[in-house]
């Protein structure tokens, strides 16, 4: 991972994609959101959504797991160049989460993050913060869901000094 | 027919749910599933990291909020889904075997312009742990069938007009 200096305000990353099966909607549905349009396909018929859907944590879930990836990857290849590699922190939250449009079994979800805003911390010294909006889309080019994320990031170490 | 309508979530009444048992390892598999960073799954590197231990995904604590909305009031109520979530605060690490109670507050409630055999209610969610601290605040809203509507979620042959 990039430290925070590195990465460009506007700068877009394609994360990569994810098709939503059955069995894992299902599975994810069982665990944490057991609700009948998630869960039966004929109770899925009759609902808002017209089909068996994903729930919107699951998707709001795999946004998660490709981003993760999408880093490792970008700091394997940093170290495979020797340079030095930011720790990623925790997140604080995200906001304005919005379930577009239903994910449907069989759907083809792609991700992509957009780095919007960044600052150094004021609580916590050598950390910044820096927000990206999310987005997924699926195989229709329709946006199906989006939100707002904000992590922390480690600073550079002279950024880290000159703000202490 | 399900218990909880529209109609019956007033503005200050409140839900509560739980507690329930995160168990260690439910939380790192979900980790390893969708956020598999080290803090989530390493004791040694969580020790390391800004929350100085194992702690939960906070997409974990999300899920299992929903879980406890359904098991709570949603499983018998006339859901039909949510179209998102105004804002989510992580507040607190959650950690192994932390047991969470949710409490669900509604704040706002409306019907739908387009879809007038249903309404919106937006809730304050908020999950609590052991020691009564907030690990999570949500505010979200969700879509219900009203009350003696004809709707998408109640089976055709029990619509009113079908009968």
């Amino acid at each position: 991972m990039r430290f925070l200096e590195d990465i460009p305000i506007g700068e877009r990353v394609q994360l990569g994609s994810h098709t939503f099966t059955t069995d894992a909607i299902k599975s994810f549905a069982r665990r944490f959101d057991p609700q009948p349009f998630h869960l039966d396909e004929a109770a899925a018929k009759r609902s808002l959504f017209g089909a068996l859907c994903a729930s919107g944590w699951h998707t709001a879930a795999t946004a998660m797991r490709l981003r993760v990836q999408y880093q490792q990857r970008e700091t394997a290849q940093m170290r495979a160049r020797g340079e030095p590699v930011a720790a990623l922190g925790p997140s604080p939250g995200f906001r304005d989460l919005k379930w577009l449009k239903p994910v449907y079994v069989g759907d083809t979800i792609s991700y992509t993050i957009e780095y919007t805003e960044k600052r150094v911390s004021s609580s916590r010294p050598g950390w910044g913060l820096i927000s990206f909006r999310n987005v997924g889309t699926n195989q229709n080019g329709e946006a199906v869901l989006s939100f707002m994320s904000v992590v922390f990031l480690e600073c550079r170490k002279e950024t880290a000094k000159g703000a202490s | 027919m399900p218990r909880f309508y529209w109609e019956d979530f007033t503005i200050g009444r409140v839900f509560e749910h739980g507690p329930r048992r995160l168990p260690r390892d439910e939380m790192v598999a979900f980790a390893a599933e969708f956020d598999p960073q080290p803090m989530h799954l390493d004791e040694a590197a969580a020790r390391e990291s800004m929350l100085h231990g194992l702690s939960a995904s906070g997409w974990y604590v999300c899920s299992i909020a929903m879980r406890m909305i359904v098991d709570g009031f949603v499983h018998d109520s006339t859901s039909r889904g949510a179209p998102g979530v105004d804002e989510v605060k992580w507040l607190l690490p959650v950690r192994p075997d932390d047991e969470v109670r949710l409490r669900a507050t509604v704040m706002e409630t409306r019907v739908s312009k387009g879809r007038p055999d249903m309404g919106f209610v937006r809730f304050a969610f908020e999950l609590l742990n052991g020691t009564d601290q907030r690990v999570m605040t949500m505010a979200a809203s969700l879509m219900l069938g009203r009350r003696d509507l004809p709707g998408a979620d109640v089976p055709v042959g029990m619509r009113r007009g079908s009968e």
